[in-house]
């Protein structure tokens, strides 16, 4: 009945200008065995798909495609699973639109 | 910079903070604006529909040269199931007034316009430059901000934070908490462009008229949430909201939900055709009244998304945020002009400005509305939507079943669902929650 057509993440984000503070993440997740639920969640819901599950079971951050919604600053801050900030002035996503 | 002082320093350039700016330099004040973005704008995300009557309290002749898109002559409100939309419509004519009510705008074209009104007006915006932290005197007091830049502290008597419901500033200084993923929805949004009488055709529209759509039902899959498709001159903004926490426990994915929103049969050929230019994703505050931080206190005033003025029933933020910016503006011009100091007790004027106003009034409104949607959501979000539609294809279709039948099908189908207790119940908490 339904035919849900998946677009890729990257081709949405492909569509954005970034600025990439090369070298400078202005968000990085705090080392862990394993992760908290609120951490693990990240892997779903974050809009630019930056966190990821590796191979051990731990969530890894590529902040490149960040769109500073701030939805992980909501869930994760205060736990401190993560460590967030705005990227440096002029740099990150450029919206055309908005 | 370090060694001039301002009047007033104003964190952000969007709605909140170009009102205040430019209200506040307009009357002489010394002002400085900062904004991360490398122009402002270009962080800003938003729907985005403008509400002409806030702005035109700020600046009268907008209509003159600010980038609109189309005025809105149709709203449709739609609940939608998986393969239907039960909707209302209401259009009129009326809207095709010498001053149009409402527009449809493109955020970081709109707010770069409203941001050279606030350097014509006299005030420095200072671009590419992200506040990191407040400074304080040993009294208590806001005397400035730190930045990204170098040269330490930029001083002034005040500041008014308009940095936005994900404001670093605020949070970090313990004046408000970092919002509570129950209170703020998670929003991602493309622009599908094509031409202009495309969007005309598909409509019902000529010249600059708009129509706008707003939809809920089973596309949140039991989470509070909304679609939304906005008609701009030759674009389509496209999107759907939900709230944080209903993301989180569902372990759902926002793009996901967009694309099955897309691909519902009553969006899909509205936008068929087109070419996605962008796609962006912000949080939008849904607290409501019983979610506002203290809004004033020595040295500083917040205001727009960063003070949770949004108004979620209603769908209006961005008019919140431009009235909630020329108050604090006009309270900090009052103190500042009788000589009086940026003290918590003389800044307590803005919140009694505030007070006053549709701001909070409506707010007060519908205090109890988010919650109730919040504990109630598979209700209001799936099993309702999907109930009306088969009531409404019960009414519609025909197949040589009695009508009796079908009414009465209809009815159990809601008792089944709710039960009796339960249908009194939604309909009074909601009843209640409105008024």
């Amino acid at each position: 009945m339904k035919t849900t057509i998946i677009e890729r993440i990257e081709d949405k984000l492909y569509q954005n200008r970034y600025l990439v503070d090369t070298g400078r993440p202005h968000i990085t997740v705090r080392p862990h065995l394993s992760p908290s639920p609120s951490l693990l969640a990240l892997t779903k819901i974050c809009p630019a798909k930056c966190y990821e599950l590796n191979e051990i079971g731990q969530v890894a951050i590529v902040s490149d495609g960040c769109l500073e919604c701030g939805t992980c600053r909501v869930l994760c801050e205060a736990s401190g699973d993560i460590k967030w900030n705005y990227p440096r002035g002029g740099f990150g996503v450029l919206f055309k639109f908005g | 910079m370090t060694q001039s002082k301002f009047d007033a320093i104003v964190v952000g350039a969007g709605m909140s903070g170009n009102a205040a700016a430019y209200s506040m330099a307009r009357r002489g004040l010394k002002v400085l604006q900062l904004e991360r973005g490398e122009h402002s704008g270009s962080k800003n995300v938003q729907g985005a529909i403008l509400y002409a009557d806030m702005l035109e309290a700020i600046i009268p002749n907008f209509r003159d040269d600010a980038p609109l898109e189309r005025h809105l002559v149709e709203q449709r409100f739609w609940l939608m199931d998986d393969s239907s939309h039960t909707g209302v419509h209401y259009r009129s004519g009326d809207f095709n007034e010498l001053k149009p009510n409402r527009y449809t705008i493109i955020r970081a074209q709109f707010d770069k316009w409203f941001s050279h009104k606030v350097r014509e007006a006299g005030g420095t915006v200072l671009c590419e430059t992200t506040a990191t932290r407040l400074a304080w005197d040993l009294s208590g007091k806001v005397i400035g901000v730190h930045t990204d830049r170098e040269g330490g502290v930029i001083l002034a008597d005040v500041v008014v934070l308009a940095e936005g419901v994900n404001g670093l500033l605020g949070t970090r200084a313990g004046l408000r908490d970092m919002p509570k993923s129950e209170n703020v929805a998670l929003a991602v949004k493309e622009m599908h462009f094509m031409p202009e009488d495309v969007i005309a055709e598909r409509f019902g529209l000529s010249g600059s008229e708009g129509c706008v759509i707003e939809a809920g039902g089973t596309i949140s899959r039991g989470m509070a949430g909304l679609g939304f498709l906005y008609t701009n001159k030759e674009s389509i903004s496209v999107g759907i909201g939900c709230l944080v926490s209903g993301l989180a426990e569902g372990m759902e994915n926002p793009y996901r939900l967009l694309d099955a929103f897309k691909q519902h049969p009553s969006i899909r050929p509205l936008l068929a055709g087109s070419e996605i230019k962008e796609y962006a994703a912000h949080l939008i505050p849904e607290g409501g009244f019983k979610a506002i931080p203290q809004l004033f206190g020595n040295g500083w005033v917040v205001v727009g998304d960063a003070a949770q003025l949004n108004n979620a029933v209603h769908r209006e933020g961005s008019n919140l945020a431009m009235t909630s910016g020329l108050m604090a503006g006009e309270a900090i011009f009052q103190v500042k002009s009788r000589g009086g100091l940026m003290t918590k007790r003389n800044l307590s004027l803005y919140k009694g400005i505030l007070d006053k106003s549709f701001v909070m009034k409506d707010l007060i409104k519908h205090k109890d509305l988010p919650s109730l949607l919040h504990t109630d959501s598979h209700n209001f979000f799936m099993t309702y939507p999907t109930l009306i539609s088969q009531a409404a294809q019960n009414f519609v279709r025909v197949d040589g079943a009695p009508k009796i039948n079908r009414e009465k099908a209809t009815a159990a189908s809601f008792i089944k669902a709710r039960s009796r207790w339960g249908l009194i119940s939604d309909a009074v908490r909601s009843a209640a929650s409105w008024r």
